[in-house]
């Protein structure tokens, strides 16, 4: 087998992106220069009332920059879907975009499905009006379908945790010295320092951060809601302390707190487990209290409905907090949890405390958030109007202000996904909680970082995945920002 | 105002405790003593001597009364074996028991003796903090003007073609955070692969003779993470004032746009990305933290994570206390700060 280029037999499109590349780069430094040294463009009243603007020097920037941004993302394009169909005769990146096949399918699917029906999706829908939300969106999806369809052995080219010996630094593109019947015969973007294969480690990677990272943001969404509205709508004591305590949390330096939190030691000793269980108990409590607010005038409906939602929330919480039967077991004691054979899955105690620990530094700041919009809602008229009707707190709290909130709670939502993979990272980066194998961004760059100045595949991959993950997300925040903002 | 310092003076001062014994408490778990335990006498303890190494050095106590005598208003423990060594919580190697105080603890200026570097540790926070003072300060000279400035620019005039690209910028900066642009950095301008070199991999020489060639990738690396927030925060702030009544009444009288940045609106944009810096400086601790490992620079950072991975109570204590007085005094500037800055808001 022939070792990989990086283009292969396209490598003819290589100096037409480099020549459109430059032609970007340049037509953007014309574009903010222009912006300030010309003259704005020239606006003409005509006869009939109406004013027509001409193009001028400004809009000439502005093409130039419009057409090569164009040009370069037809070729990008031609990159993808030559690669597709060309495999590996088109080099690494051929290989690579083939290996995506089912992420380009479902993102293509999903984007013509969104903007043929985005005037009924509500917020969702006017995201495809903004560029900066599509792009996104659409990079954040991108990590999401790979995450999945790499969980399912999809896109993996090798197993990630497998070593193949003779692999061991190999740069981009090496074929296997003898790979088997069936085995994909290269290492697309090299070998770790152990002989893993860098590329699956990457996706596989993603599926660690897709499943953990929006699951802990939303807990900690949870958790802030269900403190922060009664702490910003009644005020007084309450407010007090439970502010005491937001701030309590935040001046702690995250990494002073994951280094106490996320050790061995501390998960042998159940600290984890009796936070969880504290943490995870805020959901149930959010859900019975917002469905309760909104039926207890009809308690036909009300009961069963509270008894299947909390029936349903209390199995999940106690499967979600018992291992092995256990809901703590130390060597000293140990306290009874759900029986195994009702127990719907295991969650190791490694990453119960990664997760345990994220929503824990994330919940203070969405407290803080909730409780300023709670603090500023409650003087609208709506409020005393639902007052005046004689509504609950609770009601007026969770029907009245929390929707009316929405806006910045989702942009917030979407910032702290990305605050959260950057957490997770973190982690990794100084090898806590997750076990060291494991093939989540943070730790892959850990290990690379160590032999960066010979070996760059190993360490760049993970990182950029990371980065564009997190500028999606940011992006994302953006647009839904700019488009919530519009009504 | 005196009033409201004094009674933020008391918030700090119960936070500080609060933490503080938050910290004891995790530290002193039965684990992380055995941990301590077989690091510092034998790995190969069994569990009956592991007890007796601890008992005879005074960690098995309540959590309350070693949590007093490291405050200092508990007498230390002592203890002398049958062999006649001299064991306690207030002595250092080689003292006796007409050295030893009596008290030794934060109130008597003692913070302790640290079990990973066989040092004082008010020696050693010291030392670390020095270095750490010096990266931090040209993170801020780096920082602080850049960030002001693209958020200026940015928000002059919102939505020009300045705006966007700058706006992007911001973006990207916050979205990586330092580990990611860190290893960017050292693969491309240090490793031998891609060839520039122009700059070291390490900090490591940094510590005693800093040049731009060895300090200059940790503080951008930190300065870049920080920079996108307030640049951001500075533009909403920028562009706000821009759309003020009395900014269009100087535009309509013919004020020119230099002048109406730099004399009318740049005054009042400030005030907001004030508290912003100054809010930011604990995620600029994490941050040093990361860079201070992956750059090898030995400052307060490298000491947390030597200390915490080892479980060195006394020093991980003394280390949350300076992290948790950092970030104390910043909100309280911020606060008093913007009070001065801000001559519509008074605190009676």
């Amino acid at each position: 087998m022939e070792p990989l280029s990086w283009t292969g037999s396209i490598a003819f499109l290589n100096p037409i992106l480099m020549i459109a590349l430059a032609a970007l780069i340049v037509s953007i430094v014309v574009w903010i220069v222009g912006s300030i040294v010309l003259p704005e463009t020239p606006v003409s009243v005509n006869v009939d009332g109406t004013i027509s603007s001409g193009s001028g020097m400004r809009g000439l920037t502005q093409s130039a920059l419009k057409y090569s941004f164009i040009a370069c993302v037809v070729l990008s394009l031609a990159y993808i879907v030559l690669g597709i169909l060309m495999g590996t005769s088109a080099g690494i990146i051929g290989a690579i975009s083939q290996q995506f096949l089912p992420v380009w399918l479902s993102l293509i699917i999903l984007f013509a499905m969104s903007i043929a029906f985005k005037r009924r999706l509500g917020l969702y829908g006017k995201l495809f009006d903004s560029p900066i939300g599509m792009i996104g969106f659409g990079l954040v999806m991108f990590w999401v379908f790979t995450g999945i369809f790499g969980a399912l052995d999809l896109i993996v080219t090798h197993d990630p945790l497998v070593q193949v010996s003779g692999m061991k630094n190999k740069v981009p593109g090496t074929p296997l010295p003898s790979p088997e019947e069936g085995e994909y015969a290269w290492y697309l973007l090299g070998g770790d320092n152990l002989a893993r294969d860098v590329f699956s480690r990457m996706v596989k990677g993603a599926w660690i951060v897709v499943q953990i990272a929006p699951l802990a943001t939303m807990f900690a969404f949870m958790v802030g809601i269900t403190l922060g509205l009664p702490a910003g709508y009644y005020g007084g004591r309450l407010d007090t302390f439970l502010s005491f305590l937001a701030n309590l949390i935040l001046a702690f330096p995250v990494i002073l707190l994951f280094y106490l939190l996320v050790t061995p030691e501390i998960v042998a000793t159940g600290v984890p487990n009796y936070m969880a269980a504290v943490l995870f108990i805020f959901p149930i409590l959010f859900i019975g209290v917002l469905l309760n607010s909104r039926y207890y005038t009809r308690p036909k409906f009300r009961t069963p409905l509270l008894i299947g939602v909390l029936g349903l929330a209390l199995w999940l919480y106690l499967s979600l907090i018992s291992t092995g039967g256990y809901v703590i077991n130390t060597d000293d004691y140990r306290i009874w949890g759900l029986p195994t054979y009702l127990d719907l899955f295991d969650i190791p105690g490694g990453i119960l405390v990664v997760f345990v620990s994220v929503v824990f530094v994330n919940s203070p700041t969405v407290f803080r958030i909730v409780r300023g919009l709670a603090l500023d809602i409650k003087t609208r008229d709506y409020v005393a109007a639902a007052q005046t009707r004689g509504e609950g707190p609770w009601y007026i709290m969770l029907w009245e202000i929390l929707p009316n909130a929405r806006g910045p709670l989702i942009v917030d939502f979407c910032l702290r996904i990305g605050y959260t993979t950057i957490l997770l990272g973190t982690l990794g980066f100084f090898g806590l909680g997750l076990p060291p194998e494991s093939p989540d961004w943070g730790s892959t760059i850990n290990e690379g970082r160590k032999l960066l100045s010979i070996y760059l595949h190993p360490a760049l991959p993970p990182a950029f995945a990371l980065l564009s993950l997190v500028l999606g997300l940011n992006l994302l925040a953006d647009g839904l920002r700019e488009e919530s903002l519009k009504d | 105002m005196g009033l409201f310092i004094l009674r933020r003076f008391g918030v700090m001062l119960l936070t500080a405790l609060c933490l503080t014994f938050v910290v004891f408490f995790l530290t002193n778990l039965y684990p992380n003593l055995e941990k301590l335990a077989k690091t510092q006498g034998n790995q190969r303890m069994s569990d009956e001597q592991v007890e007796t190494w601890l008992e005879n050095r005074g960690y098995l106590q309540p959590t309350l009364v070693k949590y007093g005598q490291w405050l200092g208003v508990l007498p230390g423990y002592i203890k002398t074996l049958d062999d006649g060594t001299f064991l306690g919580t207030c002595t250092r190697p080689g003292s006796t028991e007409e050295t030893t105080p009596r008290y030794c603890g934060v109130l008597q200026g003692d913070w302790g003796y640290s079990t990973v570097f066989k040092d004082e540790v008010g020696s050693i926070v010291g030392k670390r903090l020095g270095n750490t003072g010096y990266l931090m300060f040209w993170v801020l000279v780096l920082m602080v003007p850049s960030a002001l400035l693209v958020g200026v620019l940015a928000g002059m005039r919102e939505g020009s073609a300045l705006d966007r690209s700058l706006s992007t910028f911001s973006i990207i900066t916050t979205a990586t955070p330092e580990y990611v642009s860190g290893v960017i950095f050292i693969a491309i301008f240090t490793s031998s692969t891609v060839g520039l070199k122009w700059f070291k991999g390490t900090a490591t020489q940094a510590m005693e003779t800093p040049t731009f060639e060895n300090f200059f990738l940790p503080v951008l690396t930190i300065a870049l993470y920080g920079m996108g927030y307030i640049a951001r925060m500075t533009r909403a702030s920028m562009t706000e004032v821009m759309t003020a009544q009395y900014i269009r009444t100087a535009r309509l009288k013919g004020v020119s746009f230099g002048n109406i940045v730099m004399k009318h609106a740049l005054r009042n944009a400030l005030i907001a990305p004030f508290t912003v810096i100054m809010l930011q400086f604990p995620w600029l601790l994490n941050g040093v933290v990361i860079v201070e490992t992956l750059f090898n620079y030995k400052g307060f950072g490298w000491a947390l994570v030597q200390a915490a991975g080892n479980n060195d109570i006394q020093l991980l204590l003394a280390i949350s206390v300076v992290s948790v007085f950092v970030v104390l005094v910043t909100q309280l500037i911020s606060d008093i700060g913007y009070v001065y800055l801000n001559p519509r808001i008074r605190i009676s």
